[in-house]
């Protein structure tokens, strides 16, 4: 059995756990894949999160990814950094770089056992703050420098793909180059903010192929968080594990303690449990009834017909879900143009999966409930100033709004 | 260069997690991740410090003759990548 296939059984532990410590955000990225914002008066205290990184230890889990939110703005953040690393459990975290003054650099540059990723989806000001919000560029490049001037090994630069930033790839490897970086390129997945903005920002059936070619060209040395393997179906399979790691080899902790079978699942459907259950996290992980049953043998389903299943796997699950398509059919950005077709099959019936779970600053505080939203929703004019402009604060106004189901 | 027939050990910076497939090594100097593919590997990586030889490990691991040269050349790989060394 090849060591991919035992993947998809499971393992005793996750080999690529992503952490988020808060839903506190000083950005509001139209694309924020876990609708961040608002801190939850729920997050883990300090004691929990240390106690959740014995777990980790105990379980061998040698590295997590450490996200949010923006982790940083957490005042215990660098504490909690440094219980973990004590603890053999080494940290990758992300970040938009608010908190990497130079001060923060030279004590990251001291810290063995960390690797720090600056998220950036734009080569240029103008792409990267369409998205990210005003600054947010400038917030990053200072955050480079820093980094850099401490002489902190190897920093990501961690890119999101989208239509408008596909033709910056060698510009982005440029920058990566300029402060002795390494560049990694992730998939746009329509979870949490991101579904709203999906349908205008996923990259066109000709940029897929360009990004593939990219890759296949001058990816050496570009981390990809194996993200785009439903891409492999162009032909040549690119590095890396291609399977949905989701429940197998991955996970997600969330600020409060859910764990979710991966960081682009935050949904109902796909919560195992919580590390403050009494079994703790790894009761959560090793029985719980959802990763039991992601781990049985997939069927594949309408995709199993298909002679490029063996590489793209039916591709990704939440980009399936969040998009309204069923989870054994083929991924919304199909190479073979399957996605398309069913996209286009969804009638005004498909009701599209919203989470419940939104710390959007634009949602209604402490609501649980479903936040309406308009679907394609382009950011404003007056978006130069508030990438959330034009959204309602008031959760009364906001319930005329056009739901998404009807969209 | 790998002698199997020198004494050898499992890296002091190297941590073995057993999987159903065999076990994962992490190296926390380089932070790579490698796989132990069969639990046989598993047994022989863990042994090397109980046995006088690479050679001695794998006989006390019960591998089959015919697959002594591909436990061998895992081995090598091991010893290429720091997951064992020779013993001091």
């Amino acid at each position: 059995m090849r060591l991919v296939d035992h993947f998809q059984y499971g393992l005793n532990s996750p080999i690529c756990l992503t952490w988020e410590l808060t839903y506190a955000c000083n950005l509001a990225c139209v694309h924020c894949l876990s609708s961040s914002g608002r801190r939850d008066p729920r997050e883990l205290s300090t004691a929990e999160a240390k106690s959740v990184i014995d777990e980790l230890q105990r379980m061998q889990v040698f590295y997590v990814n450490i996200g949010g939110g923006e982790p940083t703005v957490r005042s215990d953040f660098w504490e909690l950094l440094d219980y973990a690393v004590a603890h053999d459990v080494g940290v990758k975290f992300s970040t938009n770089g608010i908190k990497l003054d130079r001060a923060r650099a030279a004590q990251l540059a001291a810290t063995d056992y960390v690797d720090v990723q600056i998220s950036l989806d734009g080569a240029t000001a103008d792409v990267n703050d369409r998205v990210r919000g005003p600054g947010s560029y400038a917030t990053a490049m200072r955050a480079l420098e820093n980094l850099a001037e401490a002489g902190f090994g190897q920093p990501k630069i961690s890119v999101v793909m989208t239509r408008q930033n596909v033709d910056q790839l060698d510009d982005f490897t440029a920058i990566a180059d300029t402060y002795g970086a390494q560049l990694r390129i992730t998939r746009l997945r329509p979870s949490g903010r991101g579904a709203d903005v999906w349908d205008e920002l996923h990259p066109t059936a000709a940029q897929q192929r360009q990004l593939y070619d990219w890759l296949v060209a001058r990816g050496d040395g570009v981390l990809t968080g194996d993200s785009f393997f439903h891409l492999s179906a162009y032909g040549e399979a690119l590095p890396g594990l291609n399977l949905c790691g989701a429940g197998r080899v991955v996970c997600l902790i969330d600020p409060v303690g859910d764990v979710y079978a991966c960081p682009f699942a935050i949904h109902d459907d796909f919560l195992a449990g919580n590390v403050r259950s009494p079994g703790g996290f790894q009761e959560v992980w090793q029985s719980s009834e959802l990763f039991t049953e992601l781990r049985q043998p997939q069927t594949g389903g309408a995709c199993r017909s298909c002679g490029f299943y063996d590489s793209c796997q039916g591709g990704c699950m939440a980009a399936k879900f969040f998009t309204g398509l069923p989870l054994d059919g083929p991924d919304p950005e199909c190479v073979r143009g399957f996605g398309e077709q069913a996209l286009a099959a969804r009638d005004g019936s498909t009701v599209l999966p919203k989470s419940e779970v939104d710390h959007s600053r634009s949602a209604p505080r402490n609501s649980r409930g479903p936040v309406p939203v308009t679907i394609g929703r382009r950011p404003d004019k007056a978006c130069e100033t508030s990438p959330l402009a034009g959204m309602p604060d008031d959760a009364s106004d906001s319930r005329l709004r056009v739901p998404v189901a009807g969209a | 260069m790998f002698d199997p027939a020198r004494p050898h050990r499992c890296s002091p910076k190297v941590a073995v997690r057993p999987e159903p497939f065999g076990a994962l090594v992490y190296h926390f100097g380089t932070r790579k991740l490698s796989f132990l593919k069969t639990p046989e590997l598993v047994t022989v990586v863990s042994g090397l410090e109980q046995h006088a030889s690479v050679h001695a490990a794998i006989d006390a691991a019960g591998v089959d003759e015919a697959q002594r040269p591909a436990y061998l050349r895992a081995l090598a790989g091991l010893a290429a990548n720091g997951t064992i060394e020779e013993r001091p």
